[in-house]
């Protein structure tokens, strides 16, 4: 029992990181623009966060505090660097995956030279201890207590609220249905009065503040708290895309499906910690693959029968009909 | 391609129809994409350090012209990385996995290096084809993944990186004839799986940069003269079409993740199998984790090449020449890693410098020929029209 409450309490802090940025990679899709610069957003948000963390890391408030304060920092920022995006793959008509592939490429040198140039190490190091031994309260509550509110992060708690919104954002209301048709038949939407490019720019903002949210939080709750250029967040913005696809573009199965990878990389990371499966006797190096082996498989078996946005990739030409 | 090739037969030895031509659009292009680079760079040493800002820019400029043989020697796996990710590209596949293949085929290549022993003129030679069966080997499943699965290649790719990294990182470290487990590095390799240098003072250019410009050249004739080329060609501008007329493009599109995977790995293997100025001594492979930074290069290289092999070739150098000077710029207090910002910069302004030079190509032309009659100039804008579509 006790291996269990360890696998859980380990898998929420890295399912969370996971679901917020595959939320904000379906935003972006349903509204027409594939968003492969996750993984350069979610580095540019944990990096920005990180640096403000660093900044008032003796300032004596609590490390809760400066948890919030630094998560909207790095929504900004993510915010920020998504119109990069915007701008290339909405206004210019570029491509979008090169442009992301640009975008992605950018950040961890920027990191790296930042940090090498005024740090004189690969990252940042923050002091803050974000770590909640346990809630009060619901922390006492026998087993789910011990499951969900012992030994973990707020960040699970704050992420559980995000998918809330993005849920109601998604069925609920006009410019989530706006935004969907946008990414299924812009010419239909632009014919009675929606606004494709600004649809498009909302669409790609979203993903960039739950990107850089996603981001900060994987460096809080996977990386203690700190950030470095040579790692960067180790490809999950792509992980995140697999998740997306794997979720069909719907937010309650990209839940689901965050669940599953996080679940996987926990149990890849704690093999020596499970008896049954240390006793195999199998390379750890296998074991760290097999998030990115699932991923392949599980897109093997859902990419034929894809329910991806008709219109996502192609830049919305008013004169094109 | 029709109207391109009319065109240029109608109007031979006129000045305006080299303006015309696909290839000065996309020079320009790339040219333009470079400077905005290197202004952005330079605003950011700038900003970080003001008083040695200029001489740093100096250093990326003009520093590779005092290591040519150095510029030449780090240009070729980039120039194979370049190739995989351009080659790809013509077939509208966006090979992200270049890395993975370079890894690939560098472990078969120091595995023929350690495990075989062959005589001097021989080992390296083998050494190298092990590579290229390595890379062809990752470019194969994605390959297959995208044929068979309609798997973005995008993804497959991305992930067989990171599962081609673990598996040479476990390979390595596994293997105690190549592994140095206390300098956390691979053993030198023996001379004779080394590729000849071809004997430039100070400098460790060896065959490979020879190697790499012919498997160039003739990938350009391969897909500019043969049936294949034609097809890959026809399957990039529509997918659809190409099929109507008969072409296969299931077994092209796993066809051409094979060649791609072969030149990348090809990279990795003149990479690692490179001679080194201190005898006895050799290229070494750290397994740290990392995701080889020459196959994203590679991205950087095809898309300033605008995916020709040619195009491929010159762009190569020039961002290994820019490289060079990127760590010279140390001496005066920067890190290297500004280089790989401003070649981030480049990708990012070369993905839409296509339609801004459409309107400044526009602009000189009608500078150029004026009293041109209307015909002309119309059909001048059915291919700059044309060659956005193709850059797209």
């Amino acid at each position: 029992m006790n291996t269990v409450y360890y696998l859980i309490q380990n898998m929420l802090p890295v399912a969370i990181p996971l679901l917020l940025v595959a939320l904000g990679g379906m935003f972006s899709e349903v509204s027409g623009v594939i968003n492969i610069a996750l993984e350069g957003i979610m580095l540019f948000g944990a990096f920005f966060g990180a640096l403000f963390v660093y900044a008032i890391q003796d300032s004596g408030l609590q490390p809760q505090t400066i948890l919030l304060l630094a998560m909207l920092v790095a929504a900004v920022a993510g915010a920020i660097y998504s119109l990069l995006l915007s701008f290339a793959a909405v206004t210019m008509k570029a491509d979008q995956t090169i442009t992301g592939t640009s975008l992605n490429m950018m950040i961890p040198a920027a990191i790296l030279l930042f940090s090498k140039m005024f740090f004189g190490s690969d990252g940042i190091t923050t002091r803050v201890n974000f770590y909640i031994q346990k809630i009060p309260v619901v922390g006492d509550i026998p087993i789910i207590g011990k499951m969900f509110f012992q030994k973990t992060y707020l960040t699970v708690i704050i992420g559980l609220m995000f998918l809330v919104i993005s849920v109601i954002i998604f069925y609920k209301t006009k410019f989530g249905l706006r935004l969907r048709a946008c990414g299924e038949h812009p010419h239909a939407a632009d014919s009675v009065g929606i606004n494709v490019h600004k649809m498009r720019y909302a669409g790609v903002s979203i993903s960039g503040i739950l990107g850089g949210i996603g981001g900060f939080f994987y460096s809080v709750g996977v990386m203690d708290g700190n950030v470095n250029g040579h790692t960067g967040v180790a490809g999950f913005g792509f992980l995140a895309l697999a998740v997306m696809i794997f979720g069909q573009w719907r937010p309650m199965k990209i839940f689901f499906a965050a669940i599953f990878f996080a679940f996987l990389r926990t149990v890849a990371y704690s093999v020596s910690l499970i008896p049954f499966l240390s006793n195999l006797g199998i390379h750890q190096t296998y074991y760290r693959m097999l998030p990115y082996v699932a991923t392949m498989v599980v897109l093997a078996f859902t990419s034929k029968k894809s329910r991806a946005p008709k219109a996502e990739g192609i830049p919305y030409d008013k004169s094109q009909r | 391609m029709q109207e391109n090739n009319n065109i240029n037969k109608k109007k031979k030895f006129n000045l305006g129809n080299i303006v015309h031509s696909s290839g000065f659009s996309s020079l320009t292009a790339a040219l333009m994409a470079i400077f905005l680079g290197l202004v952005f760079g330079f605003i950011i040493m700038l900003v970080a350090r003001p008083g040695s800002a200029v001489a740093g820019f100096r250093f990326i400029i003009l520093g590779g012209f005092n290591r040519l043989g150095d510029v030449f020697y780090f240009a070729t796996p980039i120039l194979m990385t370049g190739l995989a990710v351009g080659f790809a590209f013509r077939m509208g596949l966006f090979n992200i996995g270049a890395s993975g293949q370079y890894t690939m085929g560098m472990y078969f290549a120091l595995y023929v290096g350690f495990m075989f022993d062959l005589p001097a003129g021989i080992h390296w030679v083998v050494a190298i084809l092990a590579g290229m069966l390595g890379g062809m080997i990752w470019g194969f499943i994605p390959g297959i993944f995208k044929a068979y699965l309609n798997v973005n290649e995008v993804i497959t790719s991305i992930m067989f990186n990171y599962i081609g990294m673990f598996f040479v990182d476990m390979w390595v470290q596994n293997s105690s004839t190549m592994y140095v487990s206390n300098m956390a590095r691979t053993r030198y390799l023996p001379q004779s799986a080394q590729i000849p240098a071809l004997g430039i003072t100070g400098s460790n250019v060896n065959f490979g940069i020879v190697l790499a410009i012919i498997i160039g050249i003739i990938l350009y004739i391969v897909l500019e003269k043969t049936t294949f080329g034609y097809e890959l060609k026809a399957t990039g501008f529509n997918k659809h079409a190409s099929e109507y007329a008969g072409m296969r493009g299931k077994k092209n599109i796993i066809l051409t993740m094979v060649i791609a995977g072969g030149l990348a790995g090809l990279g990795g293997a003149f990479a690692i199998l490179a001679p080194s100025a201190i005898s006895g001594s050799s290229m070494t492979y750290e397994p740290i984790n990392i995701i080889a930074a020459n196959g994203f290069n590679g991205i950087a290289v095809a898309l300033l090449g605008s995916s020709h092999p040619l195009g491929i070739i010159l762009s190569s150098i020039f961002i290994s020449h820019i490289q060079r000077g990127g760590t010279l710029t140390s001496l005066v207090g920067f890190k290297p890693e500004i280089i790989d910002v401003v070649i981030a910069v480049i990708i990012y302004f070369s993905a839409f410098s296509m339609i801004m030079n459409s309107a400044l190509g526009r602009f000189i032309r009608r500078r150029l020929h004026h009293d041109v009659d209307e015909e002309v100039a119309e059909t001048a804008n059915v291919v700059t029209d044309h060659n956005n579509k193709e850059a797209e």
